[in-house]
């Protein structure tokens, strides 16, 4: 005898599937709330101060590298937390920059017909791949500081910079009123040249004529501003460093920690990037390049023209993840001393106030803040170079 | 009285006095109790300060933070190796205090009002007054602080000494410029490659690092004692009765030096006349007792680790490589602030 099965209704499945996904939610909001109302609990029973009453009190201890104005005596935690926050954004900049230059020149190059550039190349890649970076981070900073001459050597490099093992020191530029005409005549002066460079373009598409545009480009970004500066009374002077008894006073200093810390992270973030981009190029269709060079391009222009733009689709996504990990390598800056954020708040405000948990949850509130950001940018640039669907 | 009553009373009376004792070792302190029935004490300490905490080429724990810890251990088991030393840094060393990672914390901490009242520990008793001072490059020519100005400064960050210098140099107009580091190590290392001028931490620190400089004659101590570092052994608060426990450890070692007993002499001083000595050494009171510990506790310490002079003498005094002078260590009765409060 077939017994027909009982079934339950779509709706019904459907309000079981709301109810057990509500019940999850709940249970998970209850965890989290549990965790937080317990470790607060456990605080003030043990008399650990909690709350952000911290926030405002004065700092008390001096920061070697400072983008924004800081005194020990009058600035606050929260300052200090800004200072450390713009040292690691100016770090993870810079070296998100070189590491992508230096990078995709790698990746290149282990491509190249020419087998000893690939060779080395490779060997680049390889070597720097399985070393921790932490050992890198310490070999750069102290064959960085041990290659400097001291303080009394210091070698004197053209203009008035001076190298030693405190840092380099270039002539600091102090900007004099009228200055913000020149940089107004340089803005002016490159969105001139885009326009130009537009202009054209079009040109060649219509006639096929490509217009000799090199010269009034470079005499609009460079030729432009140099006019306004001289009209405005040469508005530049320079700090030149000088050796004073103990260090050096005056110029823009250039800390070795920065230094050694920038070379570790774009190296090594570099022989990733390198592999990345070599995959994307891999993942392009021989028959790409076959073809462009059947219509007579010579390699050069067929890597920039027809591969690299199809190759982005493929390294965007990866290099967006060599990205963060480059900006939370930048937290290895403790161990060499430079004050980035981990370093300034995580480190020294936490044990002076005592308040791990609140500094802690800022701090990885901030580089979750800052990961996401990154990615979000990194995926806007990756939708702009994704294949179209038909 | 008939027999039976009788001995119903002695009954009734040993069993109240047998209730009496058993609840008054029941209200014992959970740290005490954690710690003996773990059989080992869990000390927070340096790891890199010559002198005060810090593994020997062998492995073994030597210094006078190492010694208190190893007192109180004495005091509990009557043996001074059942410690187990946790090197901390000093970002890390009171989360482990009161995360309950160590038991007490001997890490040369200084003793102020904001971390007393807002990290949730207590200091037991200062086992050493110290002061923060500047060692710089001999070749810098330099012979005070105040000639400091623009100077850079290796300091450990997280510190007092990081507040003090920032204060110091402000308050005498002078500019500074400081390389923090995270631990002890980095910040001397990198001042002796040249990266700094100066180098500040407590004074009796200070002797310890230039021991382990490439060059210790090339570096001078300046004669500045530019704060007050009273280092004290530290305890997570709520816990009374563990607090008193190190807190009279350290004035056992300080009262059994004022009465002359030492590591050699105390088996001849426990047939002392003495009322003191008696009671230190427990030939009479029950003092031991009301801190959860045997009568003899007083002897444990001095006759595994000895006095508070023979403690400082070996590893930071005549005895030792720093040879730092008792100065504001000494004993009240010689001109010093060691006071060591009576037990009775």
């Amino acid at each position: 005898m077939i017994v027909a099965a009982k079934r339950t209704s779509v709706g019904a499945r459907q309000a079981m599937r709301v109810a057990f996904q509500a019940a999850l939610v709940i249970a998970v909001v209850a965890l989290f709330y549990g965790a937080f109302v317990n470790a607060a609990d456990h605080l003030a029973r043990a008399n650990i101060a909690s709350g952000f009453r911290f926030w405002n009190n004065t700092a008390g201890f001096d920061i070697s590298q400072t983008l924004i104005a800081y005194s020990p005596s009058t600035s606050t935690f929260g300052r200090a937390f800004w200072v450390g926050l713009l040292n690691t954004l100016l770090v993870a900049a810079l070296g998100i920059v070189l590491a992508t230059v230096l990078g995709f020149t790698i990746g290149i190059a282990r491509l190249s017909p020419n087998w000893l550039v690939a060779r080395l190349a490779g060997a680049y890649v390889e070597l720097i791949r399985n070393v921790p970076l932490l050992l890198q981070l310490l070999f750069w900073y102290n064959a960085v500081l041990k290659a400097l001459p001291e303080l009394r050597q210091s070698l004197v490099l053209p203009g008035g910079t001076l190298l030693n093992n405190r840092g380099l020191f270039l002539p600091a530029p102090l900007l004099k009123p009228g200055f913000g005409a020149v940089v107004a005549a340089l803005v002016v002066g490159v969105v001139a040249a885009y326009v130009l460079h537009l202009w054209a373009g079009r040109r060649q598409e219509r006639t096929g004529a490509q217009p000799r545009i090199l010269w009034p480009v470079l005499g609009l970004i460079c030729g432009l501003p140099l006019v306004v500066f001289a009209l405005a009374g040469f508005p530049l002077s320079f700090s030149v460093p000088q050796m004073g008894r103990f260090n050096v006073i005056g110029g823009l200093e250039v800390l070795p920690e920065f230094a050694a810390l920038l070379l570790a992270l774009s190296i090594y973030t570099a022989a990733f990037i390198a592999e990345v981009v070599r995959a994307g190029i891999l993942a392009v269709a021989p028959g790409q390049t076959e073809a462009a060079q059947a219509l007579g391009l010579r390699s050069g222009l067929t890597l920039r023209l027809i591969v690299i733009p199809q190759a982005m689709r493929v390294i965007v996504p990866p290099l967006t993840s060599q990205y963060l990990n480059l900006i939370k390598n930048s937290s290895l800056a403790v161990a060499i001393g430079y004050p980035d954020l981990v370093q300034v708040f995580a480190g020294s405000v936490l044990n002076i106030t005592g308040q791990a948990v609140e500094v802690i949850a800022i701090t990885m509130a901030v580089y979750l803040a800052i990961s996401l950001v990154t990615s979000l940018l990194m995926n806007l640039y990756g939708r702009r170079t994704a294949l179209v669907e038909r | 009285m008939q027999k039976g009553q009788i001995m119903k009373r002695v009954a009734t009376a040993l069993a109240f006095v047998t209730l009496l004792t058993y609840s008054a070792q029941a209200a014992e302190s959970p740290t005490l109790k954690a710690v003996k029935a773990r059989g080992e004490l869990n000390c927070g300490a340096n790891g890199q300060l010559a002198g005060f905490g810090m593994p020997d080429p062998q492995g073994n724990w030597t210094g006078f933070d190492v010694d208190f810890c190893r007192a109180v251990a004495a005091a509990i088991f009557n043996d001074a190796t059942k410690v187990k030393f946790v090197p901390l840094t000093a970002a890390n060393r009171f989360t482990a205090l009161q995360s309950g990672e160590v038991d007490v914390l001997a890490r040369n901490t200084t003793w102020t009002m904001s971390r007393n009242t807002t990290l949730g520990i207590d200091f037991a008793a200062v086992n050493f007054y110290d002061g923060q001072g500047f060692m710089v490059h001999k070749e810098l020519k330099v012979s005070s602080a105040l000639e400091l100005n623009g100077a850079a400064v290796c300091v450990q960050q997280g510190t007092t000494t990081e507040l003090n210098l920032a204060d110091y140099f402000r308050s005498h107009n002078m500019t500074l410029k400081t390389v923090t580091f995270a631990t002890v190590d980095e910040a001397s290392k990198a001042y002796d490659t040249g990266r700094c001028d100066a180098f500040t931490t407590d004074s009796s620190g200070l002797y310890g690092v230039r021991l382990q400089l490439g060059k210790p004659d090339d570096n001078i101590v300046l004669p500045e004692i530019i704060s007050k570092e009273p280092l004290s052994p530290a305890v997570r608060q709520g816990d009374d009765m563990w607090e008193n426990v190190v807190r009279w450890t350290h004035h056992a070692m300080l009262d059994a030096e004022e009465f002359g007993v030492t590591k050699n002499n105390i088996d001849q001083q426990l047939k002392s006349a003495n009322p003191e000595i008696r009671r230190l050494l427990g030939v009479e009171g029950q003092f031991g007792q009301s801190i959860g510990l045997t009568n003899d506790w007083a002897y444990r310490i001095i006759k595994l680790v000895g006095n508070y002079g023979e403690v400082f003498d070996r590893n930071v005094g005549q005895g030792s490589p720093l040879k730092i002078a008792r100065g504001l260590n000494a004993l009240w009765t010689k001109g010093g602030l060691q006071y060591g409060l009576p037990v009775r």
